[in-house]
């Protein structure tokens, strides 16, 4: 295949199928395996990727002050039943630039393909960063992918990520993200994963909050069926003078499914809050009910309410 | 003609009987309402109508539209046109009004959707594309409740205080509701604390003590609201003797 052919094959396997339906200012970067096949670049961005034996490093920075109007498109993926596949990232958005990203990991024939991610992310004073990245995944399990990110947000500075994986199998999931937050920063980190069949699911979720009313939530919720499994672990630390925590799990749980969370809270400021909410089982059953009432069937109803829980959650600038 | 016959109904919890015996008929493309105080066993008579879980294992038989409900689930009744409007509707997180209002409806498209939110007083464009969550008003969820209930174009409707929480401009827009399904044939049981709604029906029931102290029509059952309550035994004291008076 020709790069241009594998960018188009890239697209269409996320349900993007004209490639040229992004006008000319949006910025976009294509990875498949371990090779750069598409990059455009707008004022502001800049980036330096390197090629590798099994797949590719960047150095992706948002110069200082600028604010990248559209979200920047980044599409990695393995077409072929079988590959591995390592990104490392090192992520700057420079003092008061402003800028979002929207990833789609696509593995559409995976039946034996690691995907592993490295990311190093630093928000500087100031600067707003959002990222979600959606995954494309088959119906066969055979998907392995583990994401870890060290975040660190400065003071003034918002992050905001999104991961969310719905469509196709989840296969193993081992996702671990890790960020400190500085004075006044502002953290959401959202996990929504529906699980099937033997997938197994592993999310750990941490903030520390060392800066004066520094603020950070961390949400996850995910719908498992058959014999699927999720282990979830939420940390946040409060140590700054005003910080403020929240985690929020929500999973339902049917069929032969196990779900575990392991929230762990520590305050170490008396002047800091954390709050803790979890509900973790079947379907709330008055939601069954009403959606019964309505004449919808015991699965519909289900489906209906699981739609809901893995809705997106924040506010994403238009895609 | 009857579209709803309830006979003998009794229903108990923890060996306290909530509904004691109660026999009522309701009349196809009728008004109904169902008034009583705190605890009389209103929402539990709407609940066991519908046939929630919980509030199946019944004595006596409830018959709509000819056939008895006797161990039909709860999706079948509201396949057969059964609904129910909650006292406190339920929660959805991350499910859009429009999924919500549609799932139940004859038809989904957006467009029939918003004429039923505007004709219950709610501007389309505001309230489609949000959270069925917390963030509504109570307000605000008791209408989209209807909504949901008027897209279904059911046969039969309970309503549970329609009216509560509900503030003097957007009850008029709940009895828009009504007459809209009343034109199309529909049944309506409301049950309701207000004078105002109950003037709303053609007919009235009076609940006290999960039995049935008194029915007819509506200016006769509303000195209820001016008298407080006919006489009668209290709430969780035995009513026997006096129910035989
Ligand atoms: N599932 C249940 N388990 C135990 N007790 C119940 C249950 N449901 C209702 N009850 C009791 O039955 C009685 C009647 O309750 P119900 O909710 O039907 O009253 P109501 O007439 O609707 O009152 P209100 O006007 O306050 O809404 C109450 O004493 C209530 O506590
Ligand atoms: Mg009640």
């Amino acid at each position: 295949m020709t790069t241009s052919d594998l960018v188009s094959a890239l697209l269409e396997s996320i349900g993007m199928t004209d490639p040229h339906g992004l006008s000319d200012n949006t910025a976009r970067i294509e990875v498949h395996e371990n090779r750069v096949v598409g990059i455009k670049l707008v004022p502001g961005l800049k980036v330096e990727a390197e090629e590798g034996d099994d797949g590719v490093a960047a150095v992706i920075s948002v110069e200082a002050g600028k604010r990248l109007e559209k979200p920047v498109h980044i599409c990695f993926g393995v077409l072929p039943e079988d590959g591995k596949q390592h990104i490392d990232l090192d992520i700057r958005i420079e003092e008061n630039a402003y800028a979002s990203f929207l990833a789609h990991c696509t593995f559409p024939n995976a039946v034996d393909v690691l995907h592993t991610m490295t990311a190093a992310i630093e928000v500087e004073p100031g600067a707003h960063y959002a990222y979600f990245e959606r995954h494309v995944h088959g119906q066969h399990g055979g998907i392995v992918v583990a994401p870890e990110a060290r975040v660190i947000v400065h003071e003034n500075a918002e992050f905001t990520t999104e991961f969310e994986l719905i469509k196709g199998r989840a296969g193993k999931i081992k996702f671990d993200y890790e960020t400190i937050c500085h004075d006044r920063s502002v953290v959401e980190m959202t996990a929504r994963i529906n699980g099937r069949a033997d997938d197994t699911i592993e999310i750990h979720e941490r903030a520390r909050l060392i800066g004066e009313e520094a603020r950070a939530a961390l949400i996850s919720h995910i719908a498992l069926r058959d014999e699927a499994r999720a282990d979830i672990f939420n940390d946040i630390i409060a140590l700054g003078d005003r910080a403020r925590g929240h985690v929020d799990c929500k999973e339902i749980v049917l069929d032969r499914a196990v779900a575990k969370a392991i929230p762990m809270v520590e305050v170490r400021n008396p002047t800091a809050h954390i709050t803790h909410e979890a509900a973790i089982g079947s379907v709330d059953s008055k939601q069954l009910q009403t959606l019964l009432s309505r004449g919808l069937t015991e699965d519909e109803a289900t489906d209906l309410i699981i739609e809901g829980l893995l809705s997106k959650k924040a506010r994403w600038t238009n895609e | 003609m009857n579209l709803l016959s309830i006979h003998n109904l009794s229903q108990s919890f923890d060996g306290k009987a909530i509904l004691d015996d109660l026999s009522l008929d309701f009349r196809e493309g009728h008004i109904h309402a169902v008034i009583g105080p705190n605890g009389a066993g209103k929402s539990t008579l709407a609940n066991t109508i519908m046939g929630l879980h919980g509030y199946t294992n019944h004595g006596g038989d409830i018959i709509f539209d000819g056939a008895s409900l006797q161990g039909v689930p709860v999706e079948e009744r509201a396949r057969r046109g059964i609904t129910l409007a909650w006292q406190e509707p339920a929660r959805f997180e991350g499910l859009s009004v429009l999924r919500f209002v549609g799932a139940g409806s004859k038809r989904k498209d957006p467009t029939h959707i918003k004429g039923i939110l505007e004709l219950l007083g709610m501007e389309g464009d505001r309230y489609l594309h949000r959270s069925v969550d917390r963030t509504l008003s109570g307000g605000e969820r008791k209408r989209i409740e209807l909504a949901s209930i008027l897209a279904m174009e059911p046969r039969l409707i309970l309503m549970d205080e329609p009216d509560s929480g509900i503030d003097v401009e957007a009850l008029e827009h709940i009895f828009t509701a009504l007459r809209r399904l009343k034109e199309q044939g529909a049944t309506v049981i409301m049950i309701t604390h207000s004078r105002t709604v109950l003037e709303q029906a053609d007919h009235a029931f009076l609940m006290c003590n999960g039995r049935l102290r008194d029915k007819g029509p509506v200016a006769q059952i509303g000195r209820y609201f001016i008298d407080r309550c006919l006489p009668c035994a209290h709430i969780n004291e035995p009513v026997e003797e006096e129910a035989k008076a």
